[in-house]
């Protein structure tokens, strides 16, 4: 009997002191942590899939709370996610429009290549090797890095180049840091209309190494009524504030590489179109002289 | 109540204690105890040296009061079969307090070491170093000094293991079936294979 009191109590006893101590030593070791990290931590799906770009939920709750990443920093989470740390850091949620990844080239197979290249079937390896495999400083090499670096399987190579899906893509922005070539950027999902080619070389240039290069023409530029587009550096850009989805320049690019690439039968009307509305400018100027 | 306490050790043999606790009886690679966060924590050579930083602090510590509770509790109450138990309770709480120590003064080691810190508190070789300073029967210096030198001895096993790890991650050219855990395990034994050079190794101090 004895001996059970004993064990009973010095192991109770021991136990409380220890108990004491650590209570003791939570204080003076306590860390300043800002009470809406964990909020913020709770708002979040907690997958730790690092799709935010950060090391994990906990790594994106501490960056909010800091201020480095946005409220909608949580692709997964998405705008229910958003909402709710807004509301926990006392901000307006961010009414941004949904962004997507763009690979900004049509090249692949109809690109030239300069020579067959054989090592790493991985772009940032290939870059290394003069260049990569196209005749094109600018252009994609096909080898997939964007591919491997997605998460979500939004990226595949159709073609020869690669190309997003736009239902998968999250935004996380991996895909434009991997591209040795930086021709991956976000656009806002609800743009369809995109020029695809970076060559900044003068057209006779560009038009040796790609069927579908931009030749800087400004065919484009002329005929778009909303300024939205502007050939800079020998390229096609869209600005995608002002373009208003209307396909015109698509439809006006004689090597088609503004996307979506009109049908035969789309140029047909374009054209036909345009011949009209030069008749009808003729005819406008001609009744104008006769009036003066 | 009776107290015993061991005799006192003269500083030759708590020195040859030493060597023996780093080289001879070395707790990873000869008595293969702590492998859990051996295998966890070496994949870069720095979080090896903190983990290995973090055990010598617990072992020292736990072998000190693990040895108080033994000879100043357990035995003078006849509660020796309360043993493990009590020296659990003890290893248990010193992880926490390290846990504590790091989270506010070194946050960077605290984040990259992550889950291995309390692994530390179910690491045998805390509690194998404990046990072994009683049934050994070594003073109270003896104990901490051999806790020490366990410690050191496991943090010399780690950091070689994490370097080794390191080029083997990087630029061996292996076999696609022993890529990854099963070549490190080979290399594991290789090492450990190594380290029975030492045995029989006996100071005469």
């Amino acid at each position: 009997m004895q001996n059970i009191i004993y064990a009973a109590a010095s192991l109770s006893i021991m136990g409380l002191l220890f108990a004491l101590l650590l209570g003791f030593a939570s204080k003076i070791f306590a860390v300043e942590v800002d009470e809406r990290v964990p909020k913020v931590r709770d708002c979040l799906p907690g997958a730790n899939c690092g799709g935010c770009g950060y090391p994990g939920c906990d790594g994106l709750a501490a960056a909010i709370v800091a201020g480095t990443a946005p409220v909608n920093g949580c692709p997964v989470g998405g705008a229910a996610a958003a909402e709710k740390i807004a509301a926990v850091m006392g901000v307006e949620p961010a009414s941004g429009d949904r962004m997507v990844a763009h690979v900004h080239c049509n090249g692949g197979c109809n690109a030239k290549d300069k020579a067959k290249y054989e090592g790493l079937q991985d772009c940032n390896a290939a870059i290394r090797v003069a260049g990569g495999p196209k005749e094109c400083a600018f252009g994609c090499m096909g080898l997939g890095s964007c591919v491997k670096a997605c998460a979500f399987d939004a990226l595949h190579i159709e073609n020869g180049t690669a190309v997003v899906d736009a239902e998968k893509c999250v935004a996380c922005g991996k895909c434009v840091a991997t591209c040795p070539k930086k021709l991956i950027d976000l656009v806002p999902a609800k743009n369809v209309v995109h020029v695809n080619c970076m060559n900044r070389d003068k057209g006779p240039a560009a038009m040796k190494v790609c069927e579908v290069a931009c030749i800087g023409c400004k065919m484009c530029e002329k005929t778009c009524k909303f300024d939205a587009i502007h050939v800079e550096n020998n390229v096609a850009k869209i600005d995608y504030t002002k373009c208003k989805n209307c396909k015109m320049c698509a439809k006006a690019c004689p090597k088609g590489c503004i996307e979506p690439v009109p049908t035969a039968e789309e140029k047909e009307k374009f054209a036909a179109m345009q011949k009209a509305q030069a008749e009808k400018a003729k005819q406008a100027a001609a009744a104008k002289s006769a009036d003066a | 109540m009776s107290f015993a306490f061991p005799e006192a050790m003269g500083i030759g043999e708590i020195f040859s204690l030493a060597v023996a606790a780093i080289l001879v009886n070395n707790y990873i690679l000869v008595q293969f105890l702590g492998c859990c966060s051996f295998f966890g924590v070496s994949k870069k050579t720095d979080t090896a040296v903190g983990m290995g930083m973090a055990v010598i602090f617990v072992m020292a510590l736990a072998a000190a009061v693990s040895w108080a509770v033994w000879y100043f509790i357990l035995e003078p109450l006849g509660l020796q079969y309360m043993r493990t138990i009590a020296f659990i309770l003890v290893i248990a709480t010193l992880v926490q307090f390290v846990e504590m120590f790091m989270k506010k003064s070194m946050p960077a080691l605290y984040q990259a070491l992550g889950i291995f810190l309390p692994l530390i508190t179910t690491n045998c070789a805390v509690l194998g170093a404990a046990i072994t300073n009683i049934d050994s029967g070594y003073s109270f210096i003896g104990s901490v000094v051999y806790g020490v030198a366990s410690g050191i001895g496991y943090t010399l096993a780690i950091v070689i293991f994490a370097s080794i790890r390191e080029r083997l991650d990087a630029t061996a050219d292996c076999p696609k079936c022993f890529e990854g855990f099963p070549i490190q395990l080979i290399a594991a034994a290789l090492l450990a294979m190594s380290f029975m050079g030492f045995s029989g190794l006996s100071l005469p101090l």
